[in-house]
């Protein structure tokens, strides 16, 4: 069993090699202790000091109940964005459960494309846990192929409270709706719900359903004070509509925020994922819990790359759990 | 009426099959048409390599359909096409073919026979669909509305339960999905109709069923059916006419219990299935349509299909059993069992209509199909289920009828395709292009219009030379590309506590996953057209079952596609799956993609696969190949986690 060189990838991926991606993903995955350490050699060269700032892509949370039409919108958005010469990467997150260890991961086969091109790569991920929430593999993935490419999005499922670790990732979030489930809209008005950045409601092409599920949302966004966030209506059946609004919509939202500041917290909560992952609870109690973890990170160099975070942890772990 | 289901290679040489099975004293015709015209590509489209001439004959214009039909009286003939999504155009290249031939025009009234034209079981079970399920219905509703008026004789649809039998279901779920699909489409027509039309619409519906071997249960089945017939045409349709409201159906009997070893024991089967069908006179089909004793082995020959002619006419001419009114009459097994049929589906088709009717409701019955057919499977394996000389009795005596120098069946010669991919290109060059171009103009506005009929503008395609692949490309830019859905996300998981040999699987692949450092990853893949798609289903199901990590892509996938898919999931395994006949073509040019990926891993691939070809594959780097004899999944399992152990030097075993 050959492990990749996590620094030779790193290598070919800052000069933009997205032939190297596959491989990536195959070595972030890799639980044995030595594809950790190459992992942490991956992540070291793609660090901001060594790519001297933040990588230039953007990374996209899209996110949203069973059955919205994620797929076919993420599609639809695909040839949008390549049709502008930008190149994506897509992280599927598959949230069937892990009751027998094994996941039928079934959403690459919703999503068209085309295996000619070389600007488009997705991959099948399993979710953590029976939550759905987001495997520290995901977020180093994320963290390392937005360096070769342009628009990098991790699409999850669920409403309501698992967009947390989206949220912590992501530069932007979008989150997807279809007209007629009142979920989005209670979850709003009761707070439970982290407000995304951009709400998109599909099926379009059910005209005054969907107008009204637009209209409502605007609405309740008012209510709670937030109106920054933009909501786009799409349909992605032929003729696909909305597409070009949606783009551009999350584009504009990425020249607003302050990319640095995000992802720094997102290295961080990586980190502690990550952290969370190799030593368990007990690993988080011997380092004064996981506030005590959270305030030693927060001190850290917001440019610090996520081995580095890992190691301001680490060395008080390893007492109590060796 | 008796037929066999024929056609391969080109229009004249099923021309020839045809004549020589009506000069044997076949009464109609029933032709079947390779996957590319089944799916709407012509020859020379990237998607059909492999596929041309393979299970049916390729017809791309009305050049086509004439070859295909000269010297068969037309006025006279009763044709049933198996077409499903492009069910529109092929009846509209025999329209214009019967208008156009040399022997004298043959107007439409003359015209009789049937378009399958059932889009639902596509999506559930037989994977040629072109497009999404809402523009497939408004299809199917404007054949029916076009016919109805001005093919007075022909059947415009022929509701299949047969091939969701096929896929696994049980005799309740074929009765319910069956109905449940009849009242979407009768719904569709009723909204494209005059009011005082459905009651001939109503009477035109036809329905396809399939026998299993526990016919005397399969026989209880079509007696409910017709009572739920008769019920919904009253009741739903307000259908009165007792000559409308009788349930007309047509049979093919199973092939799904036909089997690969000892396969002369096929034509036992075949006769106890014909039996369930034609037994009772009261639920008696219409046509019966045999399959062939080898058909698990590969294509059949002229002479397996006479084999299957034969029996009917046996039957027919030989025995009493015409001579009878209804042997059931007062039979109160029999009633019984109708009884528990009749309630059983009651509630299944309100769970459909729950779910908004059968075309909302297709992954709920997609879901349900996978989880019966693994059901049947597991039944098998454990010999719960008896199949003599599968799991039971395989010792056997060698079979003098395989053993000659083609393997006891047909195969099609390579050289089909490149001949039909110039046919068609020359086709193209020589027609007048402005008429075909408006002719496709108007298609294209008709098809996004929302309520004018497609059929004139698709005539007027046909007159005007277009092909196949022309008129399908024209509908799917309008339409809109679809992808059915899997089922298999959705079922459930399964964790057998009692059998040891998957509990032993199960370790293994945590073992080899530790020892890998990410998850034994498997991609299981159908390259080509071919949409039976139960086997890939079960092999996806059990591979999660058994603590894989699993990309199932569905159907209808080329070679880069698969390659992309490996490449881009990092998968550390391969699994292929043809049952199409296309294996020879499309194996090796998978095996071609990947190489030119780099990627490095163990395919193995199962299908029909006959013993000659084996090798060839082999030779091709496939590293296992299994076909419909080995029922034992969880030891194909293990192959693959042994195959994966071995290029990685990892040990294997439970240790």
């Amino acid at each position: 069993m050959t492990i990749p060189d996590g620094a030779m990838l790193a290598a070919r991926l800052r000069d933009g090699d997205r032939s190297a991606a596959p491989q990536t993903l195959n070595l972030v995955e890799n639980r044995t202790p030595e594809g950790r350490r190459q992992t942490a050699a991956l992540l070291r060269e793609l660090s901001p000091a060594r790519l001297g700032g933040e990588a230039q892509g953007h990374i996209v949370g899209v996110t949203g109940p069973p059955g919205a039409g994620k797929s076919t919108l993420l599609g639809e958005l695909l040839r949008t964005w390549r049709g502008r010469g930008l190149t994506v990467a897509v992280l599927a997150v598959d949230p069937s459960s892990r009751r027998t260890g094994g996941s039928l991961l079934g959403d690459r086969a919703r999503i068209a494309f085309d295996p000619t091109d070389d600007g488009v790569l997705i991959r099948s991920t399993a979710a953590a846990g029976r939550l759905g929430g987001l495997a520290p593999s995901t977020r180093e993935a994320a963290g390392a192929l937005v360096v070769a490419f342009d628009i990098v999005v991790v699409e999850t499922v669920g409403v309501g409270q698992s967009e947390t670790d989206i949220a912590e990732l992501a530069d932007t979030v979008a989150v997807v709706i279809q007209p007629g489930s009142g979920d989005a809209l209670q979850f709003i008005k009761s707070g439970i719900m982290e407000i995304p950045d951009v709400l998109v409601v599909t099926k379009a092409d059910l005209r005054e359903v969907a107008l009204r599920a637009r209209r409502d949302l605007a609405a309740a966004l008012r209510s709670v004070g937030e109106r920054d966030t933009a909501v786009i209506s799409v349909s992605s059946l032929a003729p696909a509509t909305g597409i070009d609004e949606l783009a551009d919509a999350l584009a504009a939202h990425r020249t607003v925020i302050d990319v640095p500041a995000r992802r720094a917290a997102s290295r961080r909560g990586t980190a502690l994922a990550a952290f969370g992952a190799e030593y368990g609870e007990r690993g988080l109690r011997a380092v004064g819990g996981r506030r005590a973890a959270e305030r030693r990170l927060a001190e850290a160099d917001p440019q610090a790359d996520i081995p580095a975070l890992l190691d301001l942890l680490s060395p008080d772990a390893g007492q109590e759990t060796t | 009426m008796m037929r066999t289901y024929a056609g391969h290679s080109t229009a004249e040489k099923s021309n020839e099959l045809y004549r020589s099975n009506l000069s044997k004293g076949q009464t109609g015709l029933s032709i079947a048409f390779d996957l590319p015209t089944q799916t709407g590509y012509d020859a020379d489209d990237e998607l059909a390599r492999g596929e041309v001439g393979k299970v049916g004959v390729p017809i791309a214009h009305r050049g086509d359909m004439a070859q295909l039909l000269v010297g068969i009286p037309l006025d006279r003939m009763n044709t049933s096409m198996t077409i499903n999504a492009t069910a529109a155009w092929l009846l509209a290249l025999y329209i214009v073919t019967a208008e156009s031939d040399p022997a004298g025009a043959v107007a439409p009234e003359q015209l009789s026979g049937t378009i399958q034209n059932d889009i639902i079981k596509e999506f559930l079970a037989r994977g040629t669909y072109a497009f999404p399920p809402g523009p497939s219905m408004r299809l199917i509703a404007d054949t029916i509305a076009y016919t109805v008026e001005h093919v007075p004789k022909w059947n415009p649809i022929n509701i299949c339960s047969y091939h969701l039998q096929e896929a696994g279901a049980t005799p309740i779920q074929e009765i319910a999905y069956a109905m449940s699909n009849a009242i979407a489409v009768l719904d569709a027509v009723q909204a494209r109709v005059p009011a005082d039309r459905m009651e001939a619409v109503f009477g035109r519906i036809s329905f396809f069923v399939n026998a299993g071997v526990r016919f005397i249960e399969e026989h209880a089945k079509l007696r409910a059916m017709g009572i739920l017939w008769e019920e919904l045409g009253r009741e739903r349709y307000g259908v009165t006419d007792p000559k409308a409201l009788r349930l007309r159906y047509g049979v093919q009997v199973n092939s799904l219990g036909l089997t690969e070893s000892q396969p002369e024991n096929n034509v036992q089967r075949i006769v106890l299935e014909a039996l369930a069908v034609t037994l009772g006179r009261d639920a008696r089909a219409r046509a019966i349509q045999l399959p062939a004793w080898n058909e698990a082995l590969g294509l059949p020959r002229p002479w397996d299909q006479q084999w299957s002619l034969r029996i009917q006419q046996v039957l027919a001419l030989e025995t009493d059993l015409l001579e009878y009114p209804d042997i059931f009459e007062g039979s109160v097994v029999m009633d019984g069992l109708v009884a528990e049929m009749l309630e059983g589906s009651r509630a299944e088709m309100a769970i459909v209509a729950e779910h908004g009717g059968a075309v909302r409701a297709v992954d709920y019955m997609k879901a349900s199909l996978v989880d019966s057919h693994r059901e049947r499977l597991r039944r098998i394996e454990s010999g719960e289920q008896v199949v003599v000389g599968l799991n039971r009795y395989q010792q056997a005596e060698p079979s003098p009828l395989v053993g000659d120098g083609d393997g006891g069946i047909l195969t099609v010669d390579p050289a089909v395709e490149s001949q039909q991919r110039d046919a068609v290109r020359a086709w193209r060059d020589a027609r007048d292009t402005a008429a075909v171009d408006a002719a496709l103009t108007e298609l294209a506005r008709v098809a996004r219009s929302e309520d004018e009929n497609i059929m004139p503008a698709t005539l007027a395609a046909a007159r005007a030379g277009v092909t196949t692949g022309e008129w399908s490309q024209t509908l799917r830019e309008a339409f809109g590309e679809f992808r059915a859905p899997t089922g298999v996300g959705e079922a459930a998981a399964q964790l057998p506590s009692d059998d040891n040999a998957f509990l032993e699987l199960r370790d293994e692949v945590e073992h080899l996953s530790e020892a890998l450092g990410r998850r034994l990853k498997i991609l299981v893949g159908k390259p080509g057209l071919d949409g039976h798609s139960n086997g890939a289903e079960q092999i996806a199901v059990r591979a999660r079952d058994a603590g894989m990590d699993v990309v199932y892509e569905g159907i209808r996938l080329t070679p880069a596609q698969i390659a992309a898919s490996a490449d881009q999931e990092g998968v550390h395994v391969i699994g292929l799956s043809i049952l199409s006949g296309s294996h020879r073509e499309l194996i090796p040019a998978v095996m071609d993609a990947l190489a030119q990926r780099g990627i490095d891993v163990p395919v193995v691939v199962g299908g029909i696969i006959p013993d000659a070809d084996v090798e060839p594959l082999k030779a091709a780097g496939v590293a296992g190949i299994y076909t419909p004899k080995d029922f034992d999944i969880t030891g194909i399992m293990r192959d693959i986690v042994r195959l994966v152990a071995d290029r990685h030097g990892a040990p294997t075993g439970g240790g």
